[in-house]
């Protein structure tokens, strides 16, 4: 057992549901007790879908249990074949189905349709979601897709697009726009918006364009062995991996031309002097394998940031993710407890994260600025407006995406400097030019107590500031105080210094410049 | 202090009731936690069971997963399916870590689910022990908010019903008024009984486990909410007695519920009067704002919280509008009765779900309005229906005098939307 509130991934099952939503004409027999339909409302509030998810759900009870829940099970999935007429079904059970053993696939099979039912096996105590996503792809990918000739023009499918994929919408439009100014068609882009007949045309394409390793890697590789397509492995996040992407197609397809880069205006924005402040940033990342690597390499040399930690809460990425650290000269994180995450970034204090909805809460509660960047996102995060990560206009979306946090920040510390000045004070009024501001009192014009200027007795119970230091502490300004004491109490502490002298204060200064 | 008048073609009671069994579109019993943990302020639920059940839960309570909240997940792992005696060793273990890290939780609850159900694990002989080896600074109690056997405000109903045997014993003759209120509405209840010279009253939940809730042969309860059908027979068990009465939404259904108690403690006509008068007034002027939208139109209710008849009893007689079919997961005689009699002639009862098959009535009714969970209410939208997703009225402070022109708002709410919106391309 293992005390947890917040989890990164759902389990197994609800991958399968997020293959099942994405395509069309398939169905979802699912061997579930009442309740488990809750996942429904991720689909119909989180990505604001119109339909129900195509998931029959056999919703037993406890008193079905030892009497018939198998023939539930086969009424459930009568009734969905009947009812919705899909191309083809996939069965399996949910955590705790797979307790009372009744076996969808076997039940199923032996049920006499005339279409495809593919059983799936989802242990739901070892894996989860993604594995789930991943899994349910290649079962579908192997039951459907029929040896065929390639087309006759160069044709590639897109792999990876899910139902609740962060972003998934847009990147499979941009990456396929870039495809078609390279002169190279979508055969299929699966599982979003593919259907079952779809998939039988898998074998048809060129290649394939892997997209997200964390979803259809398994079928990727698949498809690899069994119908000789190569796949890419660059992932077209930022402009270099875009880039990148592009050279590895070429390389592929011996195609030359390379896509239109006029509306890509990111390496000038981040080249423009007012970018300039963003240089070294500290920043820390957290979220899927995929994404975190990716904007990695946004982060350090798009950006100018520093990668201070980077982590994954998905162990299939692992492997990869400690290698990609490594060149960043930083350890990975491999956890999907969120309070390691917290207790690593507060161990870091960087400036940024960037992460997931579960990060973008740590920062709120640390006071970091930051951006999502990867799933689990929450409902804003699946904007009405169009926007990509992927590609060049993916990347124009970074560089807002990233600097409007900071620019937030900035604004945020201005503001609250200039709070105390004779113009801005709160009674000023909206204008400071109209004739009703009115000039400060003496008494509103002490500057207040402020949460960060309590004793240090408060945050620490052995260190004392001696006076001098205390008074050389008020000179720097407010809005850095509070950090400027935090660090200087863990460089004293760290080095068992008790007595805080102004020396110590600068030492610790130095200690933290960069 | 009179009853309100029965409607003149008859009420429902004894209407034949559609039984469905087939696909459930509901939530468990879990997610009952959500609301709960605020209201118990010193209480902490500690689910026994998947990662499903955590997801569930993260879903649910949205954000308030992010402030600290009093509940979690034992998630259980492969390695605790395997050999059933360590999985009370592990149980242990995290309970401990939990209780050293909160030193603040007085009461814990393990909540089954259904994997723990199905495995079978034994969460109160768990409770009995863990109780003995943190007593007396935690009380730890077991109750099941599994979807097998629970449908979501149930999980509320077991909660509580898993307290009223260790509750203290009294003599006395008190009122206890059951299921957790929003606090502000709880304090408007309190203020008004108070005001008839009716005391002391007790409540259950309590806000804290000090607060003195106790039971015996000379308490009457009454019930806020409609789904405490166990909480109901436990407390018979303890020698109770129930006030049977329709529960308190809108003027007359706040009147009623206030008259049933003011009557069984000799508040004589004038008192109760004086004490209503002007809140009922308040409150049918707040209702008649919102009735102005809602007079005329038809209303569905599918089943979700059990809350659907009185809902359906007060939008029918104070806002004008004709329920054609008031689903509810369950139907208590003594408990739902008093509502039934109340709610006009006319729609179909129904108890349970086959959901296929209640959309596909939906469709053929066209209602102006559809009461509906989250999983719903987006498709049912997206076909021309107009929704009123049902699981804010859980949340929201919906009961009593004050709140009365609020309940009709939010189902006013949709349908001014739907009239305000031209999102249509001209012709």
């Amino acid at each position: 057992m293992k005390l947890s509130v917040w989890t990164y991934e759902g389990p197994p099952h609800v991958g399968a549901m997020r293959i099942a939503t994405a395509m069309k004409g398939l169905h979802y027999v699912l061997h579930a007790p009442q309740g488990d339909t809750y996942a429904d409302l991720l689909f119909t509030m989180i990505e604001r879908r119109n339909h129900r998810p195509p998931v029959s759900y056999t919703t037993f009870q406890a008193r079905d249990l030892g009497a018939d829940t198998a023939g539930l099970f086969k009424t459930a999935c009568r009734d969905a074949v009947a009812r919705f007429d899909p191309q083809a079904i996939i069965v399996g059970a949910s955590c705790t189905a797979e307790l009372i053993q009744d076996d969808p696939g076997g039940m199923s099979e032996t049920m006499g349709f005339s279409i495809p039912v593919i059983p799936l096996e989802l242990p739901s105590y070892q894996r989860k979601e993604n594995y789930g996503c991943d899994e349910t792809f290649y079962r579908l990918c192997r039951a459907l897709a029929r040896p065929q000739d390639r087309t006759p023009r160069i044709t590639c499918n897109i792999l990876g697009g899910t139902a609740l994929g962060f972003r998934h919408r847009d990147d499979i439009r941009e990456i396929t726009g870039l495809l078609a100014d390279m002169g190279i068609e979508v055969n299929v882009s699966a599982p979003l918006d593919a259907t079952p007949a779809d998939l039988a045309r898998l074998p048809a394409a060129h290649f394939n364009v892997l997209l997200y390793p964390e979803t259809a890697e398994t079928a990727a590789r698949w498809l690899e062995r069994e119908h000789g397509q190569p796949f890419t492995k660059t992932i077209p996040i930022g402009v270099g991996a875009t880039r990148d992407f592009v050279a590895e197609v070429q390389k592929i397809t011996g195609l030359g031309t390379r896509p239109d880069e006029t509306h890509l205006r990111m390496p000038w924005w981040s080249a423009s002097v007012d970018s300039t402040y963003l240089t070294g940033k500290r920043v820390f990342l957290f979220g899927d394998g995929t994404h975190v690597m990716a904007m990695a390499r946004v982060a350090r040399d798009e950006m100018g940031f520093e990668v201070v930690g980077m982590g994954c809460y998905n162990r299939e990425q692992a492997r990869a993710l400690r290698k990609c650290a490594e060149g960043y000269g930083v350890e990975a994180l491999i956890t999907d407890d969120y309070l390691e995450v917290e207790e690593a970034i507060e161990r870091l204090a960087p400036e940024m994260i960037l992460g997931t909805q579960m990060e973008r809460h740590i920062g709120k509660r640390l006071g970091i600025p930051c951006a999502v960047i990867s799933a689990p996102v929450h409902v804003q995060d699946f904007p009405a407006r169009y926007s990509p990560v992927m590609g060049f206009e993916g990347a124009n979306v970074l560089f807002d995406t990233l600097v409007h946090p900071l620019v937030m920040g900035l604004e945020e510390h201005l503001l609250a400097m200039f709070r105390e000045d004779f113009e801005f004070h709160d009674d000023a009024g909206a204008s400071h030019h109209g004739h009703k501001a009115k000039a400060r009192t003496e008494e509103s014009a002490r500057p207040p107590e402020r949460a960060d200027e309590q004793p240090a007795a408060e945050s620490s119970f052995d260190i004392v500031w001696l006076p001098a230091a205390e008074k050389e502490l008020k000179k720097i300004p407010f809005f850095v105080r509070g950090k400027a004491r935090r660090n200087t109490e863990t460089f004293a502490a760290r080095k068992g210094v008790r007595e805080i002298s102004v020396d110590t204060l600068y030492e610790a200064k130095a200690h933290y410049a960069r | 202090m009179t009853a309100p008048g029965l409607p003149s073609g008859g009420g429902c009671r004894t209407a034949p009731v559609i039984k469905e069994r087939g696909q459930r579109e509901v939530f468990c019993g879990l997610t009952g936690i959500v609301w709960l943990h605020r209201k118990m302020q010193d209480a902490f639920f500690l689910v026994v069971g998947s990662r499903t059940c955590a997801h569930l839960l993260q879903a649910a309570a949205g954000v308030m997963i992010f402030a600290e909240p009093r509940f979690g997940t034992a998630i259980l792992e492969e390695g605790d399916l395997a050999g059933m005696a360590d999985a009370h060793e592990e149980l242990d273990r995290e309970v401990a870590k939990l209780l050293s890290r909160r030193p603040d939780i007085r009461q814990l609850f393990l909540v089954g689910s259904c994997p723990s159900e199905v495995i079978k694990i034994d969460l109160s002989k768990a409770a009995e022990r863990l109780s003995q080896r943190f007593a007396p600074r935690v009380r730890v109690l077991n109750y099941s908010g599994s979807g097998i056997e629970t449908t979501f405000t149930e999980g509320e109903d077991a909660c509580l019903a898993s307290m009223v045997p260790v509750l203290p014993r009294t003599e006395a003759r008190e009122l206890l008024v059951v299921g957790a209120l929003p606090d502000v509405v709880e304090d408007q209840m309190v203020g008004l009984l108070e005001a008839m010279g009716i005391g002391p009253i007790r409540l259950l939940p309590a806000r804290r486990i000090d607060d003195e809730t106790a039971v015996g042969p000379n308490t009457v309860f009454a019930l806020a909410q409609p789904f405490l059908g166990e909480t109901h027979a436990a407390l018979l068990r303890r020698g109770a007695r129930h006030l049977a009465a329709p529960f308190p939404f809108g003027e007359e259904g706040t009147t009623a519920w206030l008259a049933a108690i003011a009557r069984e403690f000799g508040v004589d006509a004038e008192t109760f009067e004086r004490v209503t008068a002007a809140p009922r007034a308040r409150a049918r002027k707040a209702v008649a704002a919102a009735a102005r939208t809602l007079s005329g139109k038809t209303v569905f209710f599918l089943p979700d919280s059990q809350l659907e008849i009185p809902l359906a009893r007060f939008l029918a007689r104070e806002c004008g509008m004709t329920p054609v079919e008031v689903a509810s997961p369950y139907i208590h005689d003594a408990i739902h009765g008093p509502d039934l009699d109340l709610l006009p002639a006319g729609p179909r009862i129904a108890e349970g779900q086959d959901v296929d098959l209640q959309l596909d009535r939906v469709r053929a009714d066209r209602p102006d309005l559809t009461v509906c969970g989250l999983g719903l209410a987006n498709p049912l939208e997206a076909e021309g229906l107009s929704t009123k997703w049902a699981i804010e009225l859980v949340f929201t402070p919906v009961h009593f005098y004050e709140q009365a022109g609020d309940l009709a708002a939010l189902f006013a709410r949709p349908l001014r939307r739907k009239a305000l919106l031209k999102l249509e391309a001209a012709e």
